[in-house]
This record gives structure tokens, C-alpha cells and sequence, in this order.
């Protein structure tokens, strides 16, 4: 197998993009990407694209095409992947997996959603697709809700307080109002989260991500051909992905995800780097108690103890590990199939030292963690510097 | 008639709208109301509940105090004038939520509020000719009314499940003999695609009410050749609180007689539940050989009358489910604008 | 949802039907079609699971599901059954602040939804606190 490069990002402006469509966001996104990596188009042998749910949310099923067809790629193999909102991490490991086998050199992964050419009750609805339409969704469940039932499980168990999950909320969009592309650049409070509208008990309205317009891309090459393009690699030292049972019912433990647990143990097995040896991460926050969960499942601090970690200000940028320093889901926006690629190109960004007033000093070593549903997939990925 | 009742289980929505809270949203005089239709509170269906889950709660309740196996039980009649479908029975929602299918026969009966009653007979006639060896016979209802029309205080919720079978060890009362009296008479009635029912006002008393409940009561009497001394207890259909008094006074029972059943004041008419409900909650309370005369009422109309006879079997087994009395007192509060949010009477 | 695709599990929905492993002895809810732990090894027969449990955990949602707006604010949780299996249910009967993390509750049969005003109606369970 060969050692895999980022050579490229690109982001568009997340947010309530009214003016702009699903086709017009994706060339944006690539058309940086492939300028940031220095290649011409023609050297491009193959692309995939994260995307969650482009049938409910623009009535367009095979958009593998249209992204190859209006990139002018045409006839490259295109491949759209969905794992729900872990569709852009999936796509990353797709590409990742297909240059290392040798099959391809130049490879293009993408992500996108647009989704707000629906109403936010058909936006909600389209979520609550990633969800078990049988046995969740139809006696009542709603996303949040089930996301909530893990807050109210980690409260009961750990003594999580609603305060510590606010403060997940109040960095990330402090960390966001430093990122030009984030959909919120507003700072706020923990009274503010606390007197948010009552979503879904204990989940208030800023504990929740937005609903975004977005896309990403990166582009990867072997490494060994990586210099031909940049001075700055960013090496994906390693990639793990798990599934998990997609209701939430089904599972042993309602305070952890499994999928991020075995997804991590993978990545960091093959990058050969334990979480001490992290600087800095980019969670799945698409609630404040996910990033609490998160941080802990991925053996940042001990089990229950992500609230407390939070509390200390050690996720903070110049804490012991920055999380979320691009304002994540919650600040940046979660444009769901393009999150994943989202991540990666922060912690490319912070690596290369480009991330400006969000910086994280010196960091060598960062992680993206993309989850799926209520964490019926997550997938990891460790990224390093280039030597 | 060699038949009698195996089990029998009620079901009553938990919610309750006062008398005043409707009164004082029509500016009635909400005393006058109390007095003159012996009224107090009525049950109110909660969201989710509906003539049909009404039906399987009352259902699953009965077959709680037999030990028989669902699969035995060969036919289910469900009795109503609200169930859910205009077409598309009840009784298969029913029969297949005990687990009785897919070996019986199964309808929907419609007989205004008696609609309950005729089940129990119709059961009666097949297991006497040994068609089936046990039928269920329900009658439950969410009785719809106008609002602002003086049903709105007495149509109420609930619904009453009984299990007739031949007469042996496992009956808790035998089913002595039923008498019904029917006459075309329209003191009360619902149009085809029609939200709420039609009445006749006073005209549902006298040619209507009385005329078929004493008429069908006397000709049970007159059939047993018994008297109204040799019932313990007395039960009639309930569309208000007076009317089971007036009609017990004329035919010469006391109060006593009458207490027992005496339930709508406390939950309003339940329509095709309410003399199965009052029948129920007589067995609960009865002893051992004492004898029920019970008489429905449907508008439109006709009564059923039967004469029942509580065996030793009842001791022990009426405790394995929830009695009527545990659901009279199991009851919130709601005003009238929950009521009009739960009644689903907001239009989005 | 499409007449068949709730038609078929009437069963499941109306009486916890789901399945019990010969081979394990678990007790699988909502129903499989494989056994999880003994895979091609699992004897799966049907089983009907007892209707009582507890409160795992819970939510009052207010933001409803689509199709649940009338009841909005509802409480949802997870139960654990008797028989062992977890199940999301909606818990009826139940006013925002009675609910708590261990309460018994019972499995009765409740209206679910509905396909808009001309369409079927679903009935399935939901729990209720006892």
C-alpha cells in the first residue's frame, strides 16, 4: 500500500446560500481545491463525492455524474458515497483507499449538501432519514431527540451538566467568528444557550448545528508524488472506519458511540500515535453533548469526563487539545455530506500553519472524526505533517 | 339459554372535562346543566386514542381475567358510532391485537348505542348453536358532538369488552335470557360524511329513551315471569344521569338498585360503552347469585334487555384486571382548550 | 408510510412480537431476521415479549416529528423490556414532568400516525408510566 498526501482543500462559504445551487457550490469548492493543489484538471483520474440525501434535498439522485459532467471531467469514474452525515469522511477514506491501492494517482474527494432549497420541516424530516424509519422515527423519534436521550443517559450517569454542554456551544462559535467560511461569526453566552427555545429536553436551540449550504474538497496523490505539487503535504497517517447499529436502542451503551471508539482504535493503530500524541482534533459536534462524547470516546479524557474537560477550558485553542477550532458543526455550519471533508481541510489548513487568528501553535499531528446518524458509522482519520 | 359471560374488561381515557369549563366557554349556567342532566364531568380520549385502540385496551383487559386462549375466541363484534373508519372494520384492528386471528369472524356493528349489546347477543346465538365456542362482543366509542350543542357535555370515552362462552366452570355469571324491543323511530342521528350527530331535543325522552328501554325491560320481566324484586341491581343505557333514575322509578326499582352502574355523572356517556360499562361495574362490586337485569338503548332505536345471574366463579378472577371504579378514579383535569386540542378540533 | 410496509409488521407493532434465538436464548426486539450473536448458527422463532419495563432514558420533544405535531411537547424514551431488548417508544398518558430515568412503565396500543386524512391509520405501542 502507498502513503496517501493531501496536496489541495477548498471550501465554499457555508451558510443559507440562497443564491447559489448544488451545481455552482460543488465547482466552487473543487475549483479551490484543485488551484490550492497547483494541478491541472487533466491530471485528475477519478473523484468521490460525500453526499447525504441529494434525492430529499434537490429531488437529484446520481450526482456523481453531474459533478464529473459540469467539472468538464467527463470520462473519469465518479462515485458518489453516503454513510448519512459521515458521507464526507467516507468519501475521504474511499479516495484514500483508491490511491493507496495503486489504482489511482490524482484523486478529487468532495463533499456537499444543499439544503435549503427545502423547508426546515422537510430539512428535519430528510435528517431523521439517517435514523431507523422503522422503529425510531415512526413511533416519534426525531434527530435531536435521539441525541437527546443520550445527553439526558450522560447527565444521569456522569452528573454532565447543561452549563458544560453550553460551553461547547460558546467555543465553537468563538472559534468560528475567526473563520471566514463559517456560517455563524457570532459570539455567545452560556445564558444564551441556557435560554435557547426547548428543543428536545435536555437540547436547546444552540445546542443544536444549523442547517447549511456547503462543499469541500481535497485532492490526494501518493506521497511520493506529493512534492511535485507542494512544499506543504499533509500526509493521511491514518484512516479507520466502524458501524454500529443504527437505532439507538440497540446498543449496549447510550453515553458512548461504538463506531467512534473502533473507528479510532483502527486509525490510530495504522498512524502508529496514541490520543496523547494528538494536537489537535475536528469532532462530530452536530449537538454539543456529541463533542462531550466524542472527546471522550476518542480517549482525550476518561469516560465521563468530557464535561468536566470542557468546563477547564482544555478544548479551547492554546488548551491541552484544541476541539473544533474551526467553530465545527455548530459554529462552521454542517452541511452534512460535505462535513467530513470539512474537517480535513481545517486540520490541513491549521497543519500547513494557515488557519491565521485560529491558529493552534505547532501543531504536527491532527485528527477529523465524522459520524453517521445517531453513530451507526463514524469514520477517523489522523493526519500528519509531511517530513 | 345455557350461556354465560367468561370475562369481561372496560377501558376509560384517563382525561376529564368539568361541566363549568365548558359552560363557562358557552356562557350556559353551568348548575342548571349539572342538575338537569345529573352531570359532573365526562372522560375525553386522549391524541392517540380512538374507538379501536379504546376497544383493545377493554379487549386485553377481559382476556386478563380468563386464562383462555385468544385463539379460541371464534368471533369479535365491535359496537360503535365513532370507529375510526368509515370503511375498514374495527374488529380485525381488534382481533389481531389480542392475537385471535386468523380463525374467527369478525364485524363492525352500528346501532347508535346500543351497538354493543347486539355483539353480546349475536355471540349469544352462535355459541348457543355451537357455531363458535367463545365470542367477544365489545362496545366503545369516542362520542363526537358539536361544539356548543348540549351533547358536547355528556358525550364522553370508553369502551367495555365481554367474552361469552357456554355456561361452565370458567363463567363468571351465566346470561339468564335477553329480550329487545325495536321500533323506526329517529330521535337522533348522523348524515353519511357528517362530522356530528343530529337530535331530536325532548323528542329523544318519552316516544324515544323511555318508550324503548321500560318497553324491552318489561318484556324480559314478563318473558322470566320475574319482578323487579328478584334483581340485586339494575342497569340502563346512561345518556344522562336522570334518565336510568326515571326509568328504574318506573318500573318500580329504588336507588339501590340503580347505584352500582350509576356512572355517567362521574364520566359522561360513552355511548356504546355506557350500559356495558355500568354492567361491568355492577359485576365488579356483585355477590355470588344475586341477579342483573341490564337494558341498553341505541337511538334510532331499539333497547336489548338481559337478565344475568353472577356464579362463585367471579370471586378472584374480576381482580385480574383494572376495575371500572380504578378508571372512574384515575382521571386529569383538562380545560377547554386542551379538550378542543385533543378533540382535534383545530384546523391547521 | 406505504400500506405493505406496515401491514407486514402488524405483528411486531401491535404485540411485540420479535424473536427468541434457540441457539442463544436471546430475545431479539425490534424483530431480525438473523440472529446478531450466533449469525448462520441462530435458530430464530418467533417470541412475544412481555409488555412491561423501565425508563432508560428520555426526552420531552418539542420540536416534533413530522406527523406528531399535535401532540407536541411529547415525552420519548428508551425502554428496557423484561425480556431484555430496548425499544424507543413514546410515552403516553404522561405530562412533561412526571417522567424520570427508571420508571416502570407498561406497552399499550395507541394510535402512532396516520397517512394524511385519506390514508390508512397506524396503530402501534407506545409505553405508558404505571
Amino acid at each position: 500500500m502507498r502513503d496517501v498526501a493531501i496536496i489541495g482543500v477548498g471550501l465554499t462559504k457555508f451558510g443559507e446560500l440562497w443564491d447559489v445551487s448544488f451545481r455552482q457550490m460543488m465547482m466552487e469548492a473543487g475549483a479551490r481545491a484543485i488551484e490550492d493543489a497547483g494541478i491541472d484538471g487533466k491530471q485528475i483520474d477519478a473523484m468521490y463525492v460525500g453526499n447525504m440525501s441529494s434525492g430529499q434535498f434537490i429531488r437529484q439522485e446520481h450526482i456523481s455524474s453531474i459533478v464529473a459532467d459540469h467539472a468538464g471531467l467527463v470520462p473519469i469514474p465518479s462515485t458518489r458515497v453516503e454513510g448519512a452525515c459521515a458521507s464526507g469522511g467516507l468519501a475521504l477514506r474511499q479516495a484514500v483507499i483508491a490511491v493507496a491501492s495503486g489504482i489511482h494517482d490524482i484523486i478529487v474527494a468532495g463533499g456537499i449538501e444543499k439544503m435549503t432549497d427545502v423547508l426546515t420541516g422537510q430539512a428535519t424530516g430528510a435528517l431523521a432519514t439517517a435514523a431507523d424509519q422503522e422503529w425510531e422515527v415512526f413511533v416519534g423519534a426525531t434527530f435531536p431527540g435521539l441525541y437527546a436521550l443520550m445527553a439526558r443517559r450522560h447527565m444521569y450517569e456522569f452528573g454532565t451538566t447543561e452549563e458544560q454542554m453550553a460551553m461547547v456551544a460558546v467555543k465553537n462559535h468563538h472559534n468560528a467568528c475567526f473563520n471566514t467560511c463559517a456560517q455563524y461569526k457570532t459570539e455567545i453566552t452560556v445564558e444564551d444557550v441556557l435560554k435557547s427555545p426547548p428543543v428536545t429536553s435536555p437540547i436547546k436551540l444552540l445546542d443544536c448545528s444549523p442547517i447549511t449550504d456547503g462543499a469541500a474538497c481535497v485532492i490526494l496523490a501518493p506521497a511520493e508524488k506529493a512534492r511535485k505539487f507542494t512544499d506543504t503535504p499533509i500526509m493521511v497517517a491514518g484512516t479507520g472506519q466502524a458501524s454500529d447499529t443504527i437505532a439507538l436502542h440497540g446498543r449496549s451503551s447510550l453515553t458512548s458511540l461504538r463506531a467512534t471508539i473502533e473507528a479510532a482504535r483502527t486509525a490510530y493503530k495504522i498512524a502508529g500515535v496514541k490520543p496523547d500524541d494528538i494536537d489537535l482534533v475536528e469532532v462530530h459536534d452536530c449537538f454539543t453533548i456529541a463533542e462531550i462524547m466524542a472527546i471522550e470516546d476518542l480517549g482525550f479524557c476518561k469516560k465521563g469526563e468530557g464535561g468536566k474537560m470542557t468546563e477547564q477550558g482544555e478544548t479551547v485553542i492554546g488548551g491541552r487539545i484544541p476541539v473544533n477550532t474551526s467553530g465545527g458543526l455548530k459554529g462552521k455550519g454542517h452541511p452534512v455530506g460535505a462535513t467530513g471533508i470539512a474537517q480535513a481541510v481545517e486540520i490541513v489548513q491549521q497543519l500547513r500553519g494557515e488557519a491565521g487568528k485560529r491558529q493552534s501553535d505547532g501543531a504536527e499531528i491532527g485528527l477529523t472524526h465524522n459520524v453517521g446518524g445517531s453513530g451507526g458509522t463514524a469514520v477517523v482519520h489522523v493526519l500528519r505533517r509531511g517530513d | 339459554m345455557d350461556v354465560g359471560v367468561v370475562g369481561y374488561g372496560v377501558y376509560i381515557p384517563r382525561y376529564r372535562i368539568r361541566v363549568e369549563e365548558i359552560a363557562k366557554v358557552w356562557g350556559d349556567d353551568p348548575e342548571s346543566i349539572k342538575r338537569g342532566l345529573l352531570i359532573e364531568e365526562k372522560s375525553v380520549p386522549a391524541p392517540d386514542e380512538d374507538t379501536a385502540t379504546i376497544a383493545v385496551e377493554a379487549a386485553r383487559n377481559a382476556l386478563k381475567q380468563t386464562g383462555i386462549d385468544p385463539h379460541d375466541i371464534e368471533a369479535i363484534y365491535v359496537g360503535s358510532e365513532s370507529h375510526p373508519y368509515a370503511v375498514k372494520p374495527t374488529a380485525t384492528i381488534v382481533a389481531e391485537a389480542i392475537e385471535a386471528t386468523p380463525d374467527l369472524t369478525a364485524a363492525d356493528y352500528e346501532f347508535a348505542c346500543k351497538a354493543g349489546t347486539v355483539g353480546i347477543q349475536t355471540c349469544m346465538g352462535a355459541v348457543e348453536a355451537g357455531m363458535i365456542k367463545y365470542g367477544m362482543a365489545i362496545g366503545a366509542d369516542t362520542a363526537q358532538s358539536a361544539p356548543g350543542d348540549a351533547l358536547e357535555y355528556t358525550a364522553a370515552a370508553g369502551g367495555c369488552a365481554f367474552i361469552v362462552g357456554k355456561n361452565g366452570g370458567n363463567t363468571l355469571a351465566a346470561i339468564d335470557d335477553t329480550y329487545s324491543y325495536t321500533t323506526d323511530t329517529p330521535d337522533f342521528w348522523r348524515r353519511e360524511m357528517r362530522s356530528y350527530p343530529k337530535h331530536g331535543g325532548r323528542f329523544t325522552g318519552k316516544p324515544a329513551y323511555f318508550k324503548h328501554v321500560l318497553a324491552a325491560a318489561n318484556g324480559l320481566l314478563r318473558k322470566l315471569q320475574l319482578t323487579s324484586q328478584d334483581f340485586a341491581h339494575v342497569v340502563f343505557h346512561q345518556p344522562n344521569g336522570k334518565f336510568p333514575l326515571l326509568a328504574a322509578k318506573e318500573l318500580g326499582f329504588s336507588k339501590e338498585q340503580v347505584a352500582l352502574g350509576l356512572l355517567t355523572p362521574k364520566i359522561g356517556n360513552t355511548y356504546s360503552g355506557s350500559t356495558m360499562i355500568s354492567l361491568a361495574a355492577v359485576l365488579d362490586q356483585a355477590k355470588p347469585d344475586e341477579r342483573i337485569l341490564a337494558v341498553s338503548y341505541g337511538s334510532g332505536a331499539g333497547s336489548d334487555a338481559f337478565s344475568i345471574t353472577v356464579r362463585d366463579g367471579i370471586e378472584g378472577k374480576r381482580d385480574a384486571a383494572p376495575k371500572v371504579l380504578d378508571y372512574v378514579g384515575q382521571r386529569v383535569m383538562i380545560d377547554y382548550a386542551t379538550y378542543v386540542k385533543f378533540r382535534k378540533l383545530l384546523v391547521r | 408510510m406505504a400500506v405493505p410496509r406496515f401491514w407486514r409488521e402488524i405483528p411486531n407493532r401491535y404485540n411485540l412480537v420479535g424473536a427468541r434465538c434457540g441457539n442463544c436464548n436471546k430475545v431479539l426486539f425490534p424483530p431480525r431476521y438473523i440472529c446478531p450473536h450466533c449469525r448462520r448458527m441462530g435458530k430464530l422463532e418467533p417470541y412475544r415479549l412481555k409488555r412491561r419495563g423501565k425508563v432508560l432514558t428520555y426526552t420531552v420533544v418539542h420540536a416534533a416529528a413530522n406527523g406528531f405535531e399535535d401532540q407536541a411537547p411529547y415525552v420519548l424514551a428508551i425502554v428496557e423490556l423484561e425480556d431484555g431488548p430496548r425499544l424507543t417508544a413514546q410515552v403516553t398518558d404522561c405530562n412533561t414532568d412526571e417522567i424520570k430515568i427508571g420508571d416502570e412503565v407498561e406497552i399499550v396500543f395507541r394510535r402512532m400516525g396516520e397517512d394524511g386524512q385519506d390514508g390508512v391509520i397506524y396503530y402501534g405501542f407506545k409505553a405508558r408510566r404505571v
